[in-house]
């Protein structure tokens, strides 16, 4: 008889069949030891375990990432209505632009582990690296962005003067100009890293962050109540662009995107492409004239392209967690790194 | 001053981690638990922020060179030291954007704890999965390369414990024949399978920190071909320039229409 008498020999029994089963024992007691019971490693990976780190980033990323698209794209909006002489848009391109820089830099900063270092960040410009292309480009954007606001409105206000006007051109085309390099380098930043699933889609990356933030800005134009035919033309391109990504990633099948395509986050890649693509895009057709379906239309897109920025992060999670996602590209490779 | 170097050598690894406890001890780097990893004797499960040294235990069906032992059911258990690989073109040296990771005298690649601001773009840059954000501290953290010590004419805290010389200091074209010389010897002996890790042809340009090993890297977690991402620095911005252009001509022709 044992001295515990919970302890019988079934209990033993089903201790074995446990450890077999699952390689460790959880009950408690048994816990602090752990009982490690050595398996064999499963092929050509340590165990299974990750190679890469997972992005430490917080939620305030992929937010930024959808903000920064949208003041971007707004501010180029704007320039081109100035431009083609529409003063309403281009107020509210601009102003969209502006309060968009004034939400970034809060977001970026709020997710560093040392937010009262944000400034090291302007310390150095390094071209090589895309964070640092990124830092310099908000304070580049949200300068000019703001110098346009200010001077658009001194205008509006009644003070007419040449040099005003000058410098409102300036800003604009400087804000148009950082406001692409700012809805873009998020998507460099992702795909210049060693994480399979950003790194090999370094070329769709672009091609899907720039359709979210145009088709954003236009969506939230359309908000406002601008339900003009730019909005509607802008909304068309973007949700076209998003639903081909969106085949292309289901047709395409290779072992990298499977973070996109599976599990809890590859529907939710798929929620946001289907938000951002076909449903955003059968609105804006089929009842194009109707102001409701535009509204909607608008928030569908936006919604989804928010989405979709969350799912990329989190599909580079899943990829960095999966060994064999880096090594199947690795093995493919001619310059093996052993002798 | 020479280039030196880690030659990590597995054939001779015992798994005592007395490397792990001299680098936390030298280091004063905080424990990080005391878990199993349930599949294992290793309860340091990977490098990061606080383990700059990271004993594995591995555990495979292969027989052991010519050993008789097991031939039935052939299984075989090595160990390993891995550590930050110091690269020559390091990609946590290359993302991080306040400077705080820099290349040192000693061709080193060191954090500045001073001046990072914790961003986490080194944590996704580094093609080995070293480099880690401590939460607590807000940081990045690696391994020093015991840049301290170094400086004072002496060995990383983790050679100078090693009981067995698997971990070998010193410097890296010497280290690169030691290994050389080492591989001949198992083989020789009849570790057929024993072979150098040494990535000085691929994307990162070589490494301060060479390893020995038997059978395939993958098998210890290390990346058969890695590469700086930097490399496709060029093909990503062009990428985001086209769309870029379209996004341009789109909207104009929105107005022009």
């Amino acid at each position: 008889m044992a001295a515990d008498p919970q302890i019988t020999e079934a209990r033993l029994d089903a201790l074995r069949e446990e450890a077999a089963r699952t390689g460790k024992i959880q009950d408690h007691g048994v816990v602090p030891m752990g009982g490690p019971f050595p398996k064999p490693a499963s092929a050509l990976s340590y165990h299974g375990n990750p190679v890469l780190k997972p992005p430490t980033w917080t939620w305030q990323v992929p937010l930024y990432f959808f903000v920064g698209g949208v003041a971007g794209i707004s501010a180029l909006i704007a320039l081109a209505a100035h431009l083609f002489g529409n003063a309403g848009l281009q107020r509210a391109g601009l102003w969209i632009g502006f309060l968009g820089a004034l939400v970034s830099a809060p977001l970026l900063i709020a997710d560093l582990g040392r937010p009262s270092r944000f400034l090291n960040m302007l310390r150095v410009f390094k071209l090589r690296s895309a964070m640092s292309v990124g830092a310099w480009t908000l304070a580049g954007f949200s300068s000019a962005v703001g110098l346009a606001v200010v001077c658009h409105e001194l205008i509006l206000a009644g003070f007419g003067y040449n040099f005003l006007l000058v410098i409102e051109w300036a800003a604009e085309i400087a804000a148009a100009l950082t406001g692409l390099i700012l809805a873009s380098y998020t998507s460099v930043l992702l795909g210049v890293t060693a994480i399979p699933v950003w790194s090999e889609n370094r070329r769709l990356v672009p091609v899907v962050f720039l359709a979210g933030g145009t088709g954003s800005a236009a969506a939230v134009l359309e908000l406002l109540g601008f339900l003009v035919p730019v909005t509607q033309f802008i909304g068309i391109v973007a949700g076209v662009v998003e639903t081909s990504v969106a085949i292309m990633i289901e047709l395409r099948g290779r072992y990298v995107d499977r973070p996109l395509r599976e599990g809890a986050v590859g529907w939710l890649t798929r929620a946001g492409s289907a938000l951002a693509g076909p449903a955003s895009l059968l609105l804006r057709i089929f009842w194009g004239h109707n102001s409701v379906a535009r509204y909607l239309a608008a928030v569908c897109f936006i919604v989804g392209a928010l989405i979709s920025r969350i799912a990329w992060i989190k599909a580079g999670r899943v990829s960095s967690l999966d060994p064999q996602a880096l090594f199947r590209i690795q093995r493919s490779a001619p310059d093996a790194a052993t002798h | 001053m020479p280039i030196s170097a880690f030659l990590t050598d597995a054939s001779v690894c015992i798994g005592c981690k007395a490397c792990e406890v001299a680098c936390k001890e030298w280091n004063h780097i905080p424990d990080d638990g005391f878990n199993w990893t349930g599949q294992s004797y290793d309860n340091t499960h990977a490098l990061g922020a606080s383990t700059w040294r990271h004993v594995l235990f591995l555990e495979e069906k292969k027989p052991m060179g010519p050993q008789l032992a097991g031939i039935e059911e052939p299984f075989r258990w090595q160990f390993l030291s891995d550590v930050c690989k110091h690269c020559e073109n390091a990609g946590c040296l290359e993302a991080c954007p306040t400077g705080a990771i820099v290349r040192t005298e000693l061709e080193s690649v060191f954090v500045q704890q001073d001046v990072c601001n914790g961003c986490g773009y080194c944590v996704v840059s580094c093609p080995f999965g070293v480099v880690d954000k401590n939460h607590e501290v807000g940081t990045a953290f690696k391994c020093t390369f015991c840049y301290d010590r170094q400086r004072d004419g002496l060995m990383p805290a983790c050679a100078k414990a090693c009981p067995t010389r698997s971990i070998r200091f010193g410097e890296i074209g010497e280290l690169r024949q030691e290994a050389q010389v080492r591989v001949k010897e198992l083989q020789d002996r009849g570790y057929k399978d024993a072979q150098i890790y040494d990535p000085k042809g691929s994307g990162v340009g070589g490494t301060h920190a060479i390893f020995v090993i038997f059978g395939e890297p993958e098998a210890y977690n290390l990346p058969p071909a890695p590469e700086v991402p930097t490399i496709h620095m060029k093909s990503a911005w062009t990428a985001a320039l086209v769309a870029a252009l379209v996004v341009v001509l789109v909207v104009f022709l929105a107005f022009a229409l």
